[in-house]
C-alpha cells in the first residue's frame, strides 16, 4: 500500500507540473470561463434595451415632435433624429439603427383630419428583436396618441389603441438570471472537453504510456492522479462563476451553497473522467478534442436545457437529453439558485451524476489496461 | 553459468496483426529463444522483421497469439504487473516527459519503481556522472538533443538495477557518436552490475558486441548463436574487388549486383567493394564478372552473414532489372553553386556559412546527426525555405528570384513519402503528373516509363504497400518530369537492407544518364555511394571532399569505415571548438 502512495504522489507531481508548465492548458482552464462568462453574460440576451431608431420629421409643426416624445421617454429605444429619409436609410443600411420612424411633411394636417399617418420601418434580419422593436414602437407611439385624445377629445384620434403590449422577456434582467447559472455547466463541461480529454492521447502519441506501463504503476493511479489537479482548476472556475453570478449579473442565490458546490464538484468529475475516457478510447489528441467536443459541449449546449425548453422537444431528443450528466446537473443548479433547496431534486442529481462517476471510471480504467493491442 | 534458469523463456510464440489491407499476417511467427541471465542478448533484423513487436510481448505490453512466454519465471500473459515490477524497458521513444526537466524525469521513475531515498541518490548520481548530464539536471527533456534524450531514457530506466533490461532499438536514430556513448555506458553497466539485457538492433557492429544474437526476418527466426557462430556461415565466401584507377567503385558493385545469380551481395567500401559470392558459384565465374578489378579474398564480417540469410529468403530478390548503363555523362559546369548559405531561426543559426558545388551527373551526400543542419539545407536548395543570407543557384537560376524556375527543373523526395494513401499507385502518378504540368499522350507516356522502371503495379492502393514499394514509387513520382536534379531526403531511412541495395543501384543508373542527385543519410556505410559529400555538424560543414579525402581528413586510410571517419571528424572539430574557446 506505502507503494501505491508513493507512486500516486509521483505521479500527481507530474501531472500537475505539466499542467502547469503548459501555457495553453492554463489559458483555457483559467482564462476560457471568465471570456464565456462575460460573453454569455452580456452578450447573450433575450432582452431589447436602448434599441437605437432614427426618427425622421418632415413637418415642422410642434405637434409632429410631440408624436414621438414617447420614443425618448421609452428606456427601451433610443432615438437619433436625422434630417431626412436618406439619412434614416443610410444609418439603417450600416447597422446603426433598427429602425426608422417617419413624420410626413403633412403629418399635422392631416392629424387636424384625424387621418395622421406614422411610417415605422423595421430591420428584420433579426426576427426576434424586430417583433419586440415593433411593440415597443406601437406602445411608444400609441401612448402619446393617448394623450393627445385626452387633449382632443374622443373621436380625433390617430388610433383607437389603448393595448399596451407586455413583451415577453422584456421584464427585469431575467434571462441573465437564467443564463448565468447554466454558464456554470457549460464551463464545467468545457473543462473536461478541452482539458482531460488530450491527457491520455498526449501520453499515447509521445510514446510515454508505453514506458509508464512497464513499471509497478497501476492504471487507477494513473486515473487518479490526472483528475485531481484539474479538480483544482475547476474549483477555481466554480468560485469564478459564483462570485460573478452573485456580484457581477446579482442572481440571487436561493438555495444552499455548500449544495451548490457539492453538485458542481462532482458534475465537474464526471466531465473530466468523460474527457480522459475519451482520450484514452481515441489515443490521438486532435480526435479526441474533436469528439469532447462534438459529444460532451455541444450537446450540454443544446440539449441540456441550457438555452431550449425541451419539454415541448421530440420524445427521440428528450431521451437523448437524460442520458446527458449536463441535464441533471443543469435541473438541479437553476432549482438551487433560483428556487432554493429542493431535497429530492438534490438526491436524485447526486445520485445519477456519481453513478456518472463510477461508470466512466470503469471505463476509463478499461482504456488504461496496460495493453498496446 | 549455464545451469542458472534463463531470464526470458520463448517457445512457438505467435503473433498476428490484421495487415493495413485487412488480412492477418504473423508478426511473430513461431519464435522459440532463450535469454540468459548475465549476459548481452540481440534480437538482430531490419525494419518489420518484428524485434518490437517481441520486445512488447516479453513487456506484458501485447497478448500472444499462440505458444509460452515466460519472464522472470512468471507466465507473462497471466500476470503481466509481475513482470512489469520486476524489469526495466525502454521503448524506441525513450519514454520521456518532454516539459518535465532530466531530474524530474529520473526522479518520477525512481519514484515509479519504488527506489529508496539513499540508494537513489547514489543511483541517479552515478547515472548522471556516466552520462555526463549532471550539468543539465535542471534542462526540460524536450530540449535535449537525440543523442542526450537517448541517453536520459537509459538512466530513466536504470534508476534501480532491474532484474532484465529491454532496449527496444536504442541508437536508431542518433548520431555514431552517440551511438558509441550508449553502448560504452551499457558495456559498463552489465559489467558491474551483472546485468539481464535483450536489446533490438539493425546496425551490425552493434550486434558484434552481443554475446547471444537471434536474426529475425518477417516475424522468423533466421538463426542464433554467437557473433562468431553466424561470420562461419559466410566464411570463405567473402572477397574484395578493387577497380583499375579510374574506374569508380559504384560502376564495378552496379555489374557485380546485377548478377544475383552469382553474387549475394557487393557494396562500394573504402575505394573498392566488398562482394559476397554464391556458395554454388566458383571463384573463376565471380571473377569473370569484373576481369578489369583485383580480386582478393577478405575476413567475413556479420553484415555478410546477415545478407546471406536474408538472401536465402524466398523472394528476396527485389532489385528491379537494370538497363545497360550508359556512358558517363559529365561536365565541369557545376548545376548546383552554394556560396556563404546561412540560414537563422531567430538566435540559432541552423546552417552557418556553408559553401560547395555539385557538378552534373555528381551524386552528393549530405551526412551528419539530428540537428546537423541537413534538412534545412535541403529545403533551402530545393526552394522551400529562403536562405537568411548568402548565394544560391541551382540549374543556373537564382533560387532567390526565380524559385518556380527552378522548381521544374528539379524532382523532390520527402522523407516521409507525399504520397496520398487511399489512391492507387497510378492515381497517385497521374496526379503528380499533373502537379508538374504534365498533360496527355506525353503524361500517360512517362508514367508507363515510370511505372517500367521502378516495377510497380498500377492497382495497387498506396497506402498499404510495404515501406520499400512506397520508397519507390515516390522516386518515380519525383522523376516524373524528366528532372535535372534529384533532391532525396533520407530515402533510406526505415526499409530493409535488400531494398537499400535496389535503391542505390537505380540512384547510380540515373546519375550515369546524367541526373545529378542530393541525398541526406544518417547510413553511414551509404556515403561510399557517393561521389562527395559534405558532413555537416551544428550547422557548419566539417568535411566536404569524395569519401577518400574525407577518410584522410579524418587521418584514416582505405580500411577506415565511414563511421569512424565521421567521429574521427567530428571529434577533432569539438576539440577544436574547446581549445578556441578555452
Amino acid at each position: 500500500m506505502s507503494g501505491f502512495f508513493t507512486r500516486l504522489r509521483a505521479l500527481l507531481r507530474k501531472e500537475t507540473r505539466q499542467m502547469l508548465r503548459d501555457r495553453s492548458t492554463l489559458l483555457v482552464g483559467l482564462m476560457l470561463p471568465v471570456v464565456l462568462i462575460l460573453l454569455f453574460g452580456y452578450g447573450l440576451s433575450f432582452d431589447v434595451r436602448d434599441a437605437p431608431v432614427a426618427v425622421v420629421i418632415d413637418d415642422p409643426a410642434p405637434v409632429a415632435r410631440d408624436a414621438v416624445a414617447g420614443i425618448s421617454g421609452s428606456p427601451y429605444l433610443a432615438p437619433v433624429f436625422v434630417a431626412d429619409m436618406a439619412d434614416a436609410i443610410a444609418l439603417m443600411r450600416a447597422h446603426r439603427v433598427d429602425a426608422i420612424v417617419h413624420l410626413p411633411s403633412d403629418f399635422a394636417r392631416r392629424r387636424a383630419m384625424g387621418d395622421a399617418q406614422v411610417q415605422v420601418i423595421i430591420n428584420g434580419t433579426d426576427t426576434a428583436s424586430a417583433v419586440i422593436i415593433e411593440g415597443y414602437l406601437d406602445s411608444a407611439i400609441a401612448e402619446t396618441s393617448l394623450h393627445d385624445s385626452d387633449r382632443t377629445g374622443p373621436g380625433g384620434s390617430v388610433g383607437a389603441v389603448t393595448v399596451v403590449p407586455r413583451m415577453w422577456f422584456n421584464d427585469a434582467n431575467e434571462s441573465t438570471w437564467y443564463l448565468v447559472p447554466g454558464l456554470l455547466v457549460l464551463i464545467m463541461t468545457l473543462i473536461g472537453a478541452f482539458l482531460t480529454s488530450l491527457l491520455i492521447a498526449r501520453e499515447w502519441e509521445r510514446g510515454t504510456l508505453e514506458a509508464l506501463f512497464v513499471t509497478p504503476v497501476r492504471p487507477t493511479e494513473i486515473i487518479i492522479a490526472k483528475i485531481v489537479p484539474y479538480l483544482l482548476i475547476g474549483a477555481i472556475d466554480i468560485a469564478v462563476c459564483l462570485l460573478s453570478a452573485r456580484f457581477i449579473f446579482h442572481v440571487p442565490i436561493r438555495g444552499s451553497l455548500a449544495l451548490i458546490v457539492l453538485t458542481s464538484l462532482l458534475y465537474l468529475a464526471v466531465s473530466l473522467l468523460q474527457g480522459l475516457w475519451i482520450s484514452g478510447v481515441t489515443r490521438n489528441q486532435f480526435a479526441a478534442s474533436q469528439v469532447a467536443l462534438l459529444a460532451s459541449f455541444m450537446p450540454a449546449t443544446m440539449l441540456s436545457g441550457f438555452i431550449f425548453d425541451l419539454r415541448n422537444a421530440p420524445l427521440v431528443v428528450q431521451v437523448i437529453s437524460h442520458l446527458l450528466p449536463a441535464t441533471h446537473f443543469m435541473a438541479v443548479i437553476k432549482t438551487l439558485f433560483l428556487a432554493g433547496t429542493v431535497w429530492s431534486a438534490v438526491v436524485k442529481a447526486c445520485a445519477v451524476l456519481s453513478l456518472y462517476i463510477l461508470v466512466l471510471g470503469l471505463l476509463t480504467h478499461r482504456t488504461l489496461r496496460k495493453r498496446l493491442d | 553459468m549455464n545451469e542458472a534458469p534463463p531470464v526470458v523463456a520463448i517457445e512457438g510464440l505467435r503473433k498476428v496483426f490484421a495487415a493495413p489491407d485487412g488480412t492477418p499476417f504473423a508478426a511473430i511467427d513461431d519464435i522459440s529463444l532463450t535469454v540468459r541471465p548475465g549476459v548481452l542478448t540481440a534480437l538482430v533484423g531490419p525494419d518489420g522483421a518484428g524485434k518490437t513487436t517481441l520486445i512488447r510481448m516479453i513487456a506484458g505490453l501485447l497478448q500472444p497469439d499462440g505458444g509460452s512466454l515466460r519472464v522472470l519465471g512468471h507466465d507473462v500473459h497471466r500476470d503481466p504487473q509481475a513482470v512489469q515490477n520486476r524489469i526495466s524497458y525502454m521503448p524506441q521513444r525513450f519514454g520521456l516527459y518532454d516539459d518535465l526537466s532530466v531530474q524530474e524525469n529520473l526522479d518520477l521513475y525512481a519514484d515509479l519503481h519504488g527506489v529508496p531515498d539513499d540508494e537513489r541518490r547514489e543511483r541517479i548520481g552515478r547515472m548522471l556522472a556516466m552520462t555526463d548530464m549532471a550539468r543539465f539536471v535542471a534542462r526540460p527533456a524536450g530540449k535535449l538533443s537525440g543523442g542526450m534524450k537517448q541517453k536520459l531514457g537509459l538512466a530513466c530506466t536504470l534508476v534501480r538495477s532491474p532484474d532484465l533490461l529491454l532496449l527496444d532499438e536504442p541508437s536508431v536514430g542518433v548520431d555514431p557518436l552517440s551511438r558509441r556513448e550508449l553502448w560504452a555506458i551499457l558495456e559498463q553497466l552489465i559489467e558491474r552490475d551483472r546485468l539481464s539485457v535483450l536489446v533490438s538492433t539493425a546496425y551490425m557492429d552493434e550486434a558484434a558486441r552481443c554475446d547471444a544474437l537471434y536474426v529475425l526476418h518477417h516475424g522468423r527466426l533466421l538463426a542464433q548463436g554467437t557473433p562468431d557462430d553466424l561470420r562461419a556461415l559466410a566464411q570463405g565466401l567473402t572477397y574484395e574487388a578493387t577497380p583499375p584507377p579510374g574506374v569508380p567503385a559504384r560502376a564495378v558493385q552496379a555489374r557485380l549486383i546485377d548478377a544475383p545469380s552469382r553474387i549475394v551481395d557487393a557494396v562500394p567500401r573504402g575505394g573498392s567493394v566488398s562482394l559476397i559470392r554464391r556458395p554454388e558459384c566458383s571463384e573463376a565465374a565471380m571473377a569473370a564478372l569484373v576481369p578489369d578489378a583485383a580480386i582478393t579474398p577478405r575476413e567475413a564480417g556479420l553484415e555478410d552473414a546477415f545478407m546471406l540469410l536474408l538472401h536465402a529468403q524466398p523472394g528476396a530478390d527485389v532489385a528491379p532489372a537494370a538497363s545497360p548503363a550508359p556512358p558517363l555523362v559529365r561536365d565541369a559546369e557545376p548545376v548546383i553553386v552554394v556560396r556563404d548559405l546561412v540560414r537563422r531561426f531567430g538566435d540559432f543559426t541552423a546552417v552557418a556559412n556553408t559553401s560547395f558545388d555539385v557538378r552534373r551527373g555528381e551524386i552528393f551526400g549530405l551526412l551528419g546527426p539530428n540537428g546537423a543542419g541537413k534538412t534545412t539545407t535541403f529545403r533551402m536548395l530545393c526552394g522551400l525555405l529562403p536562405a537568411t543570407s548568402g548565394t544560391l543557384q541551382v540549374a543556373g537560376v537564382n533560387l532567390r528570384h526565380a524559385r518556380s524556375k527552378a522548381r521544374a527543373r528539379i524532382g523532390y523526395v520527402a522523407q516521409k513519402f507525399a504520397l496520398y494513401g487511399n489512391l492507387t499507385v497510378r492515381e497517385n502518378l497521374r496526379f503528380f503528373a499533373g502537379a508538374y504540368g504534365l498533360r496527355g499522350a506525353a503524361a500517360d507516356a512517362r508514367i508507363a516509363a515510370v511505372i517500367k522502371r521502378f516495377g510497380l503495379d498500377p492497382a495497387m492502393t498506396s497506402g498499404i504497400l510495404p515501406t520499400g514499394y512506397k520508397q519507390r514509387l515516390a522516386m518515380a513520382a519525383g522523376l516524373l518530369h524528366q528532372p535535372d536534379i534529384l533532391f532525396l531526403d533520407e530515402p533510406t531511412s526505415g526499409i530493409d537492407p535488400l531494398a537499400r541495395r535496389a535503391f542505390w543501384r537505380t540512384i547510380t543508373e540515373l546519375a550515369a544518364e546524367g541526373v545529378t542527385i542530393i541525398v541526406t543519410t544518417h547510413f553511414m556505410e551509404e556515403a561510399e555511394y557517393c561521389d562527395r559529400i559534405a558532413i555537416q555538424d551544428a550547422g557548419r560543414v566539417l568535411a566536404l571532399g569524395t569519401p577518400q579525402a574525407v577518410r584522410e581528413a579524418a587521418g584514416g586510410d582505405h580500411t577506415m569505415d565511414m563511421n569512424r571517419a565521421f567521429i574521427a571528424i567530428v571529434e577533432q572539430s569539438r576539440a577544436n571548438g574547446e581549445s578556441a574557446a578555452a
